[in-house]
């Protein structure tokens, strides 16, 4: 794309920014809106990410922008029941359910609640006016506004989304789910802005599922900023389930304290274009991160993994694995970079990411990028880029297995080492049917998608 | 009495021309003049061989002389290309199949390597492959209870350990576990034709008793077995009707059991040497 096109992208943002302050602050919280002047200044300065940015050289960001979409400011009244548009068919996941439609909270019945133990669940908005101080303490803490001109580009136009607050020795044992929910008549952009905070000690799982339910184009731009208290421990698990014109581009930005752990599971079943930022700094002595992947592309699909682990402090534990499988001309994209700080000690870090190309036309890249400046580390990478097994794949027809059923359960299970590390049963077994699905080729109905799949 | 002798000759040969037109039916495996090559080499050059059911055929010779080429032909390997020959299994051209229907009409292979697959659990594996089969016999898959009870019953068999139906595909397994694991697997699809590629290598003495037996177990008078090996050790428990020596790419001797006590006591510079 042109250089004027970018510039004419960046200026229409601008300009949509200041002619709609009013209506952005409105509906918004004084909190959030304190936030913005500067976030829109660092995005006059940055514009989109292009591709000589080395974080961004595989992904074509200008792309996606390059369509009319509208912009709403306060949520669109669309009349529905909940109850109609989405059913969860996970029969066992008994969750405390959050859902957002095109960036808004919708009231299910209240717009914050607190449940079991003090757990509180909500709109961002709403919480901000009730828990002032751990906004201060969190919000627009981690987010790369500086850096990153669409972090800058969410911050000056967020103005709702999902709050999750667990206080401390608090274990929530039911599962939060927050369900994202795209309808619209016409293409459009969200951007909305999540903050999780878990205090010392306490525990939770929050599933993130996201869903395209009209056939429109759809941008969304989401920062998710989640801080795990020390000896806290998260897993977090994102489905991403959209149609062919829908693009996510999510930055998920993790501080972990002393002897905390984190799960990070990102699923992206299907998408037309999906950049999913990870950064997880590993701040406090004993903190344990994972972050797993599983991609699953095909026709002109594009996925693209970026993850920044940071080992800020001695004794931390990392691990990562993120696999993909890629078919038609899809493309993917995997860059991980750790690091490890002069001071991170006895850190281990190991990271591998393993790809299925089941055709000569797809694509994909991958690059570790280890920068160690501690000398007594364990820390190791790998990167795989291949095709079906044959030997597996002829040792499973030699035992009558046909061979598009052998190639399924040779997919399958190369996914599911991913999917196993979901730690809710019925939530894994649900997983494994949804990628099961997907393989089978069942979920490309998802374009005009009348099921809702999660 | 003359026409007597005479009546007595005609109805001697009537049976034996019978006998032989059954046997010609009853055979399962026909291998005739069969030529095969890897990447332009030619591995296979004229082999003939004839299983029936019931019998247990061994197939011995040195490294690299062809068995487990032999093996991948009958299998359906692609990398081996058959130039020359036929190979019919009851009646049917087997080379026109492709491998899975040919594991569907009953024949087997025990790999010499058993392949490991990350991911594919023994018993998603092992589901898919028992209904693949019944399928093609038009049976309906098995409920889970039933598969989970035919599973128990053919681990006993071959006194498998049960975690190791939990894990995947070989994955992680010993030498001698790949190996019991291969049996266990014969003995979940009842094939009519096995072929045991160097089942015995890699597996302790107590293994090996437990292998033979179990495939002892499964013999009956309608299926056949093919046992390659190098060791005699094998087939005190396997005990063959014929033995056959292959070597580079023929048979070059085929006799009854008592030849591979020979080859044991006088190895294959006997053969090579053009006896
Ligand atoms: N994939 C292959 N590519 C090239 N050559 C091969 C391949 N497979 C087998 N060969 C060659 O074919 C010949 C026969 O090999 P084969 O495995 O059939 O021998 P074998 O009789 O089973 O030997 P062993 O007793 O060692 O198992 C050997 O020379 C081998 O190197
Ligand atoms: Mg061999």
């Amino acid at each position: 794309m042109s250089k004027t096109a970018t510039q004419n992208i960046k200026d229409e943002m601008v300009n949509l920014y200041l002619d709609n302050l009013d209506l952005i602050s409105e509906g918004s919280s004084a909190l959030m809106n304190h936030h913005r002047e500067e976030a829109i200044q660092n995005f006059r300065i940055l514009g989109l990410p292009n591709q000589k940015n080395e974080k961004y050289k595989y992904s074509k960001i200008e792309s996606i922008f390059s369509y009319e979409y509208e912009k709403y400011f306060a949520p669109k009244n669309i009349t529905f029941k909940v109850e109609d548009i989405f059913r969860c068919d996970i029969p066992e996941l008994d969750t405390h359910l959050a859902l957002v439609l095109n960036g808004f909270y919708l009231p299910n019945p209240n717009r914050l609640q607190t449940l079991e133990n003090g757990v509180v669940v909500g709109s961002i908005i709403d919480a901000t006016a009730k828990y002032p101080h751990l906004f201060e303490k969190h919000y627009n803490i981690q987010a790369e506004n500086n850096t990153d001109g669409l972090v800058a580009l969410n911050t000056a136009f967020a103005q709702d989304g999902v709050f999750i607050y667990v206080p401390k020795g608090v274990v929530c044992t039911k599962p939060i789910q927050i369900i994202n929910l795209l309808m619209s008549d016409e293409n459009l952009l969200v951007q909305y802005r999540n903050l999780i905070v878990l205090e010392e000690s306490s525990q939770a799982n929050v599933l993130v599922c996201d869903h395209s339910l009209s056939p429109k184009r759809f941008i969304s731009n989401v920062v998710t900023e989640i801080a795990v208290g020390t000896n806290a421990q998260l897993e977090f698990v994102k489905m991403q389930n959209e149609h062919n014109e829908s693009n996510q581009l999510t930055h998920t930005y993790v501080k972990q304290e002393r002897d905390s752990k984190m799960v990070s599971n990102v699923l992206s079943l299907h998408g037309g274009f999906i950049r999913n930022n990870l950064n997880m700094q590993l701040a406090g002595e004993g903190a344990d991160a994972h972050a797993y992947g599983l991609y699953l592309t095909d026709r002109t699909q594009h996925t693209d993994n970026y993850t920044f682990i940071d080992h800020a402090v001695p004794n931390c534990t990392s691990n990562e694995l993120y696999k993909g499988i890629l078919d038609d001309q899809a493309t993917g994209a995997f860059n991980g970079r750790i690091l490890v700080r002069r001071d991170a000690q006895k850190t281990q870090a190991y990271q591998s990411n393993n790809n299925l190309l089941l055709t000569a036309d797809a694509k994909m890249n991958t690059k570790p990028q280890l920068e160690i400046y501690a000398d007594d580390v364990k820390c190791s990478h790998g990167a795989t880029i291949g095709q079906i097994d044959y030997d597996a794949l002829f040792y499973m027809r030699a035992r009558g297995i046909g061979e598009r059923e052998a190639k399924l359960l040779l997919m399958f299970g190369f996914a599911h080492e991913v999917v196993k590390r979901v730690s809710i049963e019925s939530l894994r077994e649900r997983v494994d049917d949804l990628v099961n699905k997907r393989l089978r080729g069942e979920l490309s109905r998802c374009h005009n998608c009348p099921m809702h799949c999660c | 009495m003359r026409l007597c002798v005479i009546a007595f000759k005609k109805i001697k040969r009537k049976v034996a021309k019978a006998l032989r037109k059954q046997n010609k039916l009853n055979v399962m495996l026909v291998i005739k003049d069969l030529h095969a090559k890897i990447n332009d080499k030619e591995i296979l050059k004229g082999i003939n061989l004839e299983v029936k059911p019931g019998e247990v055929h061994a197939i011995m010779g040195p490294n690299g002389s062809g068995k487990s080429t032999l093996a991948s032909v009958l299998t359906g390997r692609e990398i081996v290309e058959v130039t020359h020959g036929s190979v019919t299994f009851n009646g049917k051209d087997v080379l026109e199949m492709p491998a899975e229907v040919r594991s569907r009409e009953g024949i087997f292979l025990s790999f010499q390597y058993p392949v490991e697959i990350p991911g594919v659990s023994m018993v998603n594996f092992m589901k898919a492959a028992v209904n693949e089969h019944r399928k093609y016999r038009n049976l309906e898959p098995l409920s889970a209870s039933d598969f989970l009870k035919l599973l128990r019953e053919r681990k006993e068999l071959v006194e498998i350990d049960s975690a190791l139906t939990n894990r995947s595909v070989n994955e992680g397994f010993s030498g001698g576990e790949k190996k019991k694991n291969e049996i266990f697997q014969m003995a979940m699809l009842e094939p009519k034709l096995s072929i045991l590629d160097e089942t015995d290598s890699g597996l302790d003495i107590d293994a090996l008793r437990v292998v033979a037996n179990g495939v002892n177990k499964l013999k009956t008078a309608n299926n056949a077995t093919i046992v390659i090996t190098h060791y005699q050790r094998l087939l005190d428990y396997i005990v063959p009707d014929f033995v056959h020596i292959l070597y580079n790419g023929r048979i070059v001797k085929s006799s009854g059991k008592e030849l591979a006590l020979e080859l044991e006591e006088k190895g294959y510079d006997w053969i090579k040497n053009g006896n």
